[in-house]
């Protein structure tokens, strides 16, 4: 069974008006369970629109989206994925904490199960003292590693991320990828994840889909197989000629 | 202990202002009708206490039922206008509208609707004027909110009802209570000047107009300084309500000012 199946998805913003946007234009994408896709490409070639569709945030103006075999929405409303944007999004009202705990009160964990998950994904980005803290009173790489925390509290078994790593500096980035990749190994979740960094795609996936823009479309796929990941594959040779083969695929993208 | 040390320094700006009022006026003794000195004035409220506390009650009562109510309907509007689309583009250009008349030039006219001799035209006053910024204010509030936070209320399936109370809301906070605040000392305005036109006779308006009418302005100005009273303690019960409804947003507040 496919975590996701995309057949011949488009999405027209605004259809009709002045202000008409041709985001995606037949896209056809399938993730197998236990997979890590990253979709990299030039800003506004649609990897955000994408990505809602898959999340049933928006719908495709034609085509189909269907994620664990059934169509997204219902998938959305089953709870099925966990998300993370670019921007922390993050309940100034509500403690680091309590922010963790706002996806668990929602699907009726008790308050007991609830505390301990929230330490225990807090522990996991490195913020364990900051429980009864509020969002304003971190830095903006803190509040992204609450956000992570969150869209991994209830281990859902699909991820959907938007750029998650975007803001935060190189050493806090490349330690977020390593945990992330251990989580997505230890809880066999599937992971679908944009960024614009190479580098970054290269580490993270099994696969890259580099997209191309107006309108937005699938452009190549490069399978990557690094084996096990450790720190170690960013200095390895093999890492490198996949940087450069992507950079490649992304420059004729970019013409 | 915040809440305490933000009040020190006007109270302390009040005590430098009344000794220079004070101070000048001993010194330069101009004819003492045209602004008595505080002494005269305090004089003045132990003089008329009775009626001056009469006056604070029945004006304190229109200016807080008016209060009350028009944050009632205020905020009901607000939670209307941002749950039903059609409501929105009907009522918020009719309230904008609405709200560029003066609505104190209609006290006169209130009087007529109301009755001349209750309080209720001096309340409906207050009510009118309050409830613009309160429903004007607080839909912003609830509209303006980060498109991710509702996304992300989205991504897990969550009901309206359930976004409303978890990102509407909170985020209508401090809209709210800005609109509240500058309400509080408007509502003293809008009162005061409405019983000037009409409802009780016991009431501050018709204290001062009367005072000043026979002169005895020392009179007058206690009944002001009646009516100051009132705006003030609104205003503190206001601002520390805020701080119990929102203490995370004096954090932000706090966390801004030090960088
Ligand atoms: N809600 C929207 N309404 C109108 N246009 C949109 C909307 N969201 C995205 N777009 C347009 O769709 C295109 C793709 O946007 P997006 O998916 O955000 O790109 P990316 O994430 O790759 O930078 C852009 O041209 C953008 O302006
Ligand atoms: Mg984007």
């Amino acid at each position: 069974m496919n975590v996701i199946d995309i057949r011949g998805a488009t999405k027209v913003f605004n259809p009709g008006k002045g202000n008409q946007v041709e985001a995606l234009a037949e896209i056809d994408l399938v993730v197998e369970p236990g997979e890590f896709v990253t979709l990299i490409g030039p800003s506004g070639c649609g990897k955000s629109t994408l990505l809602r569709l898959i999340a049933a945030l928006i719908a495709p103006t034609t085509g189909l989206v269907e994620v664990n075999a059934k169509p997204a929405e219902q998938a959305r409303l089953d709870r099925d994925y966990g998300m993370a944007f670019q921007t922390a999004g993050l309940f100034d009202w509500r403690t680091v904490s309590k922010n963790i705990e706002l996806p668990l009160e929602l699907m009726g964990w008790t308050k007991g199960d609830r505390r301990r998950r929230a330490k225990e994904m807090l522990e996991l980005v490195k913020l364990g003292e900051f429980a009864t803290h509020h969002p304003s009173e971190l830095s903006g790489g803190m509040q992204q590693r609450v956000a992570i925390a969150r869209a991994l509290s209830f281990s859902p078994a699909l991820l959907l991320m938007d750029e998650p790593f975007g803001a935060l500096d190189e050493m806090t980035r490349e330690h977020m990828q390593d945990e992330l990749l251990r989580i997505w190994k230890e809880t066999e979740t599937t992971v679908v994840f944009v960024t614009h960094s190479i580098p970054e795609a290269v580490y993270l996936s099994t696969r890259v889909v580099v997209m191309s823009p107006r309108p937005g479309k699938i452009a190549s796929v490069i399978e990557v197989d690094l084996g096990e990941r450790q720190a170690l594959v960013r200095d390895d040779p093999a890492f490198h000629t996949k940087v450069t083969e992507v950079r490649v695929a992304l420059r004729k993208v970019e013409e | 202990m915040s809440t305490l040390k933000g009040f020190s320094a006007p109270i302390m700006t009040g005590v430098v202002l009344f000794g220079l009022w004070e101070g000048v006026l001993a010194l330069f003794n101009p004819q003492g009708f045209v602004l008595p000195a505080p002494s005269e004035i305090a004089g003045a409220l132990i003089d008329n206490w009775d009626d001056v506390f009469q006056g604070a009650r029945i004006t304190g009562y229109v200016v807080v039922s008016g209060l009350l109510a028009g944050i009632v309907l205020g905020v009901l509007a607000a939670l209307l206008v941002t749950r039903f689309r059609t409501a929105n583009e009907t009522i918020t250009p009719l309230a904008v509208a609405i709200n560029a008349i003066p609505i104190i030039a209609l006290a006169p006219i209130f009087n007529n609707w109301f009755g001349l001799t209750s309080a209720r035209s001096n309340q409906a006053i207050v009510v009118a004027l309050v409830f613009f910024p309160i429903f004007i204010n607080t839909t912003r509030g609830l509209t303006l909110v980060d498109r991710s936070q509702v996304e992300l209320m989205e991504s897990y399936a969550a009901s309206r009802s359930r976004i409303s109370r978890e990102v509407r809301i909170p985020n209508a906070m401090p809209f709210f209570f800005t609109a509240l605040k500058l309400s509080t000392s408007l509502a003293v305005i809008a009162a005061i000047v409405a019983e000037y036109f009409g409802g009780r006779q016991d009431a501050l308006g018709p204290l001062i107009t009367q005072s000043a009418g026979l002169t005895r302005y020392d009179d007058a100005w206690a009944a002001v300084l009646a009516g100051t009273t009132i705006g003030v303690v609104l205003y503190i019960a206001v601002t520390v309500l805020e701080r119990v409804v929102m203490p995370w947003h004096s954090l932000i507040r706090s966390h801004r000012e030090e960088t």
